[in-house]
């Protein structure tokens, strides 16, 4: 045992030099930004383009040569609250990020925050949608995504508007994410005069019989579901298993191309995916848009997926208040709070919570594999 | 909430049946083990798990363009059924020869065993998920964790009255997992090989004085009980074509609450569990709503045993033990 | 051949240690404790983190997961190894104590000192609720019954709004400050880096005043779990987990002793619980996952089930390792399982079993029945199932 000890402990500490000599390589008297999420765990799928993006907005920084240069800094959390908040500590204290993307999940971000309001660090999320964040009266926190409320209560309002719903069934993934923005939609939906009824899945199981015989003797309209694409395309194969036709719509946790191979077939086609959030991964929803979907995928090999956009525009926010010369937390917090910066997926501008300005949702339809847009949440229109 | 449950009474039924016949076969791996072992094989779970990657393979493999129906079904799932079952069964074998095979040797503690079952199961999790699956189907690594899907599968309602639907891939399952253990059950009650588990089950020492060889009979009842959740696994690729690194977790834990409610180390049991379970969680879930599903089913499996200690139908692959 | 090089190694160095502290009188003993704990105390400096942690905050990570782990490892310990009850839910009363915290502190507005007391009363209360209908049940049975328990809590906890539903519970208030004094910048402090430690003010950055109400709490539960075990109730328990049937026969109340292990085992639990979200500030119902009680009965049985010093130590390794363990990145969880495998074909005893618990190894059933199966060494089945 011991003589394994120490053969196993000098091969950790061979490794954990050699970890380390390579992500010093921006060193030098630059900055370092940190970047928070699950980036090895079960959820990586979602943050590793969140990471991609980031990786991409500061190598697109360090090569104008900038007086500043920028280190990144990962910190994987995997999505667990205790794991993210001693990383924090670490990051504020040992590597003195002068900024956080991330978390990126809502559980970890509820933990995190009082930390880094207490080291005065600023964060901004490209992900964490769940609306109490914003209730904390944090001062150093933002994020780029508008938030569930926003999101639930746009899509419930294209829901009885758009879509034209009398009857709608609402199934959440009671998720800390999709419990709260199915039960946005849900109160927005009955506001409206909708007829309303709810059940939930499990995100672990993969049996939704239970909520689809519910659904069934319910004949809904318009079925909403908060969750990821991974559950979405499961439950909507199980639907049309069972001859249950009508209308899926789905909130920004499921906007992928994922959903679409989930449902198998064409199953998912006309689906209606709302989202807080302009992207498009063809690059024709604009020029920014565009430019960056080359970039990425010429970098990264890979389509731009959910939050990659968010993620893009949050690092490009910490990178134009040290472009403005901003190099200490409190002056980068400061500037983000004036911040007005045409970005990728919306201007970035934020209110005093630290909540996004744009509050536009915008709705995308299911279309074989790809998603491409429909309008604004506020005006667009389905034909039945 | 009564007229839910109403409403929802033959789908309820009939989604009961098919998830409970899932159940029941993985609860016989469980089973089997513990009745020979006394060991919980947590890692049985994972066993299905990879039950159902062999069946996704091959469905791969033959290139299904348009869903299959009717006989090119039934005779595909034959061929999942023989594959997933053989892999899992091997897979079983090998998981009891190096993670649990030492610890028997030493005699060790069966809470030994447990935490050694949990090590395998976390291993073999990870193992899919961080470099099986990536490189299989050609993923960047962190999409190792999403579900894989291979579709096959043309599903005909075969019988409609009213809201009673029976469905051909449900009633195959039915009619497959009843089979199934029917044939296990004379297996066990006829065959030399199944007086053996039979009697190792009883009393070790006197099977052994009897000319039993012990190691011989755990590998066959790790094999028997693998095969098992091969068949379960290729049933489940039937009903939901896709599978992930997780897919075992839950329906291992149901599997084995379904083992002890039928009456843990019972054949026959773990079908009576296996079904019980399966409709207690849809009517529970039509009543109260899926949320409570789990809640519903845990609660009936302390309300059985207060009542009877040893489950529906008691203890009896190895009647009276030690 | 190497696995038995390791195995002679390790037992050359655990015996002499066992055979001396064996011959140490009762005031040189008291002089270890005391050492040991002052060392705890020492812990958190940031020369021995910037190796025992060079990827997360160490101050953070001696609060939890490592001395949480331990805690609850010593908690989980007299159920499981003293009291022989195999519990795979324990993570329901941490998540119990944690959300009495949460529910007390935030909506009620209670002082951190009362909800202690009554955080451990709480959960006290919850062991009993678990064990009354249950505890006549043996081995494998309880252990699913407990298996449940701990599912039935946590999507309790995720369907109740009034405790949040999945977004749990935020904005859990600190313990009040007892003071701000701060050591002074003056040797020796410095040299202990624990110059400007506030040791008694509890905010977020600084996990150290957490860590030390830790280190009290399990200096607390240690005391007390090492006088039950050597009072009347560990001797019935002793005689429980040995043959559960003979205790019964010899006039050993055992359900009655069951119940006071699972009452004791939670309660601790439930102190942790009351710590670790008063530090946390926020919790949601998946920071209590079933996988959490297992990690726990891994600690307990690798570091050796029934032995204190040897749970603590298979606390603090699982919570340690994966931590130290960072730069292997995803795969991390992938040689953690195969770890666990490994040490447990290697010493199924544990690391550091009790010695009582070696006897009853070398007898055959390690005190918690035996796999069948095995003839060579068993004489007689002992414990769960029969």
């Amino acid at each position: 045992m011991k003589v394994s000890g120490a053969v196993a402990l000098s091969a950790v500490l061979a490794l954990a030099a050699a970890c380390g000599s390579s992500s010093k390589s921006g060193g030098g008297g630059g900055l370092t930004l940190g970047l928070m999420g699950d980036l090895t765990g079960e959820n990586s799928g979602i943050v590793i383009p969140i990471k991609n993006s980031a990786v991409l907005a500061v190598d697109q920084y360090n090569a104008t040569n900038p007086k500043t240069k920028v280190t990144l800094k990962f910190y994987d959390s995997q999505a667990k609250p205790d794991q993210a908040t001693n990383l924090a500590k670490t990051a504020v204290k040992t590597d003195k990020i002068v900024g956080l993307i991330g978390p990126a999940f809502s559980g970890e971000s509820a933990a995190v925050g009082p930390v880094l309001e207490e080291a005065k660090v600023p964060s901004i999320s490209a992900s964490a949608t769940n609306a109490k964040l914003a209730g904390n009266g944090w001062k150093y926190w933002h994020r780029v995504i508008a938030n569930d409320d926003v999101q639930g209560a746009g899509i419930g309002g294209f829901i009885t508007t758009g879509v034209g719903a009398k009857k709608v069934f609402i199934v959440s993934d009671n998720s800390t994410y999709g419990q709260p923005l199915a039960a946005k939609v849900q109160a927005t939906v009955t506001a409206a005069g909708a007829q309303t009824q709810a059940d939930v899945i499990d995100p672990k199981g993969s049996d939704y019989a239970s909520t689809v015989n519910k659904i069934k003797p319910f004949a809904p309209d318009a079925i909403f579901f908060g969750g990821y694409y991974a559950q979405a395309g499961k439950l909507v194969k199980q639907l049309r298993e069972a001859g249950v036709k009508a209308r899926f719509l789905s909130g920004d946790g499921s906007l992928d191309k994922g959903l679409a191979a989930g449902a198998t077939g064409t199953n998912a086609d006309g689906s209606l995916i709302g989202c807080p959030c302009l992207i498009d991964p063809t690059g024709t929803a604009g020029a920014a848009s565009k430019t960056f979907a080359d970039a990425y995928k010429a970098k990264f090999n890979a389509d731009p997926a959910i939050y990659s956009a968010e993620a893009y525009d949050a690092t490009n926010a910490f990178l134009a208040a040290i472009k403005a010369g901003n190099t200490t937390t409190d002056t980068i917090n400061t500037y983000l709070s004036t911040i007005n910066l045409p970005g990728v997926s919306k201007t970035i501008k934020f209110k005093p919570t630290g909540e996004v300005d744009a509050n536009d949702v915008y709705i995308y339809k299911v279309t074989g594999a790809t998603l491409p847009l429909l309008g604004n949440a506020g005006t667009a229109k389905v034909t039945p | 909430m009564l007229h839910d449950f109403i409403v929802q009474f033959w789908p309820s039924t009939t989604d009961g049946l098919a998830l409970g016949s899932i159940y029941a076969l993985i609860a016989l791996g469980y089973t089997m083990v513990y009745g020979v072992l006394r060991l919980i094989n947590f890692a049985h779970s994972e066993i299905f798990m990879i039950g159902t990657f062999a069946s996704l393979g091959v469905i791969n493999l033959m290139g299904i363009s348009t869903p299959l129906g009717g006989i090119a079904l039934v005779g595909t799932l034959a061929l999942l059924i023989v594959v997933s079952g053989t892999v899992s069964g091997a897979s079983a074998v090998a998981l009891e020869y190096i993670a649990y095979r030492p610890l028997r040797r030493k005699g060790a503690s069966r809470l030994a065993a447990l935490i050694s079952a949990i090590g395998a199961s976390l291993f073999l999790q990870q193992l899919f998920a961080r470099i099986l699956i990536p490189w299989w189907f050609g993923l960047p690594k962190e999409k190792g964790a999403l579900p894989i899907q291979g579709r096959f599968v043309q599903r005909e309602d075969l019988l409609t009255l009213g809201s009673f639907v029976i469905r051909s891939d449900k009633l195959i399952i039915l009619v497959a997992a009843v089979v199934m253990m029917v044939v296990l059950d004379q297996f066990v009650v006829r065959t030399k090989l199944g007086r053996g588990i039979r009697a190792t089950a009883q009393d070790p020492e006197t099977a052994v004085l009897m000319g039993v060889n012990i190691d011989r009979i755990v590998s066959a009842t790790f094999a028997i009980g693998g095969a098992m959740a091969g068949v379960a696994a290729a049933l489940y690729m039937l009903r939901f074509e896709e599978t992930n690194y997780f897919v075992g977790f839950l329906l291992g834990i149901k599997a084995f609450t379904a083992a002890v409610l039928g009456g843990i180390g019972n054949l026959r049991g773990a079908l009576v569990g296996g079904l019980a379970l399966g409709l207690i969680e849809m009517y529970g879930a039509s009543i109260f709503g899926t949320q409570w599903q789990n809640v519903v089913a845990f609660v009936v499996l302390v309300l059985v045993l207060m009542f009877r200690p040893t489950g529906i139908l008691g203890e009896s692959l190895q009647k009276a033990r030690a | 051949m190497t696995m038995t090089t390791i195995k002679t190694a390790w037992t050359a160095l655990a015996d002499p240690v066992r055979a001396w502290w064996a011959g140490l009188g009762r005031l040189p003993r008291m002089g270890v404790y005391a050492l040991l704990i002052f060392g705890a105390l020492l812990l958190p400096n940031d020369q021995i983190g910037s190796f025992m942690s060079p990827y997360s905050d160490w101050q953070g990570l001696l609060f939890f997961p490592i001395g949480g782990y331990i805690l609850l490892a010593i908690g989980l310990n007299v159920v499981v190894g003293q009291a022989g009850l195999l519990d795979l839910g324990y993570v329901a009363f941490f998540a119990v104590g944690a959300y009495s915290m949460a529910v007390l502190g935030k909506i009620y507005h209670w002082d951190f000192w009362e909800i202690i007391a009554v955080g451990i009363a709480v959960t006290a209360l919850s062991g009993v609720i678990l064990g009354a209908p249950t505890l006549r049940l043996r081995g494998d049975y309880l252990a699913i019954v407990t298996l449940g328990f701990g599912e039935i809590v946590r999507i309790t906890a995720q369907n109740t709004a009034a405790i949040g539903g999945p977004n749990g519970m935020n904005g859990i208030p600190h313990p009040p400050n007892l003071t701000t004094w701060a050591f002074p910048s003056a040797q020796p402090f410095s040299a202990l880096g624990l110059s400007g430690l506030t040791p008694f003010k509890y905010a977020e950055l600084d996990s150290r005043p957490y860590y030390y109400l830790m280190v009290l709490a399990i200096v607390l539960a240690i005391i007390f779990s090492k006088r039950l075990a050597n009072s009347r109730v560990g001797r019935a328990w002793a005689a429980i987990r040995e043959d559960e049937d003979a205790a019964e026969l010899m006039g050993v109340p055992t359900f009655k002793f069951k119940l006071a292990a699972f009452a004791i085992g939670a309660s601790i639990g439930g102190l942790a619980g009351v710590l670790y979200s008063t530090q946390t500030v926020s919790i949601i119902p998946d920071d209590f996952p079933f996988i959490l009680s297992a990690t726990i009965l891994a600690a307990v049985v690798l570091g050796g089930s029934g032995n204190i010093p040897g749970v603590m130590l298979g606390a603090f390794l699982i919570a340690w390792v994966p931590e130290r363990i960072r730069f292997l990145a995803e795969y991390r969880v992938l040689i953690f399982g195969a770890v666990l495998v490994l040490m447990m074909i290697l010493r199924p005893e544990g690391l550091l079993p009790s010695r009582m618990r070696k006897a009853e190894f070398a007898e055959g059933t390690g005190g918690m029945g035996s796999m069948g199966g095995e003839v060579s060494t068993s004489k007689k089945t002992v414990g769960a199932g029969e």
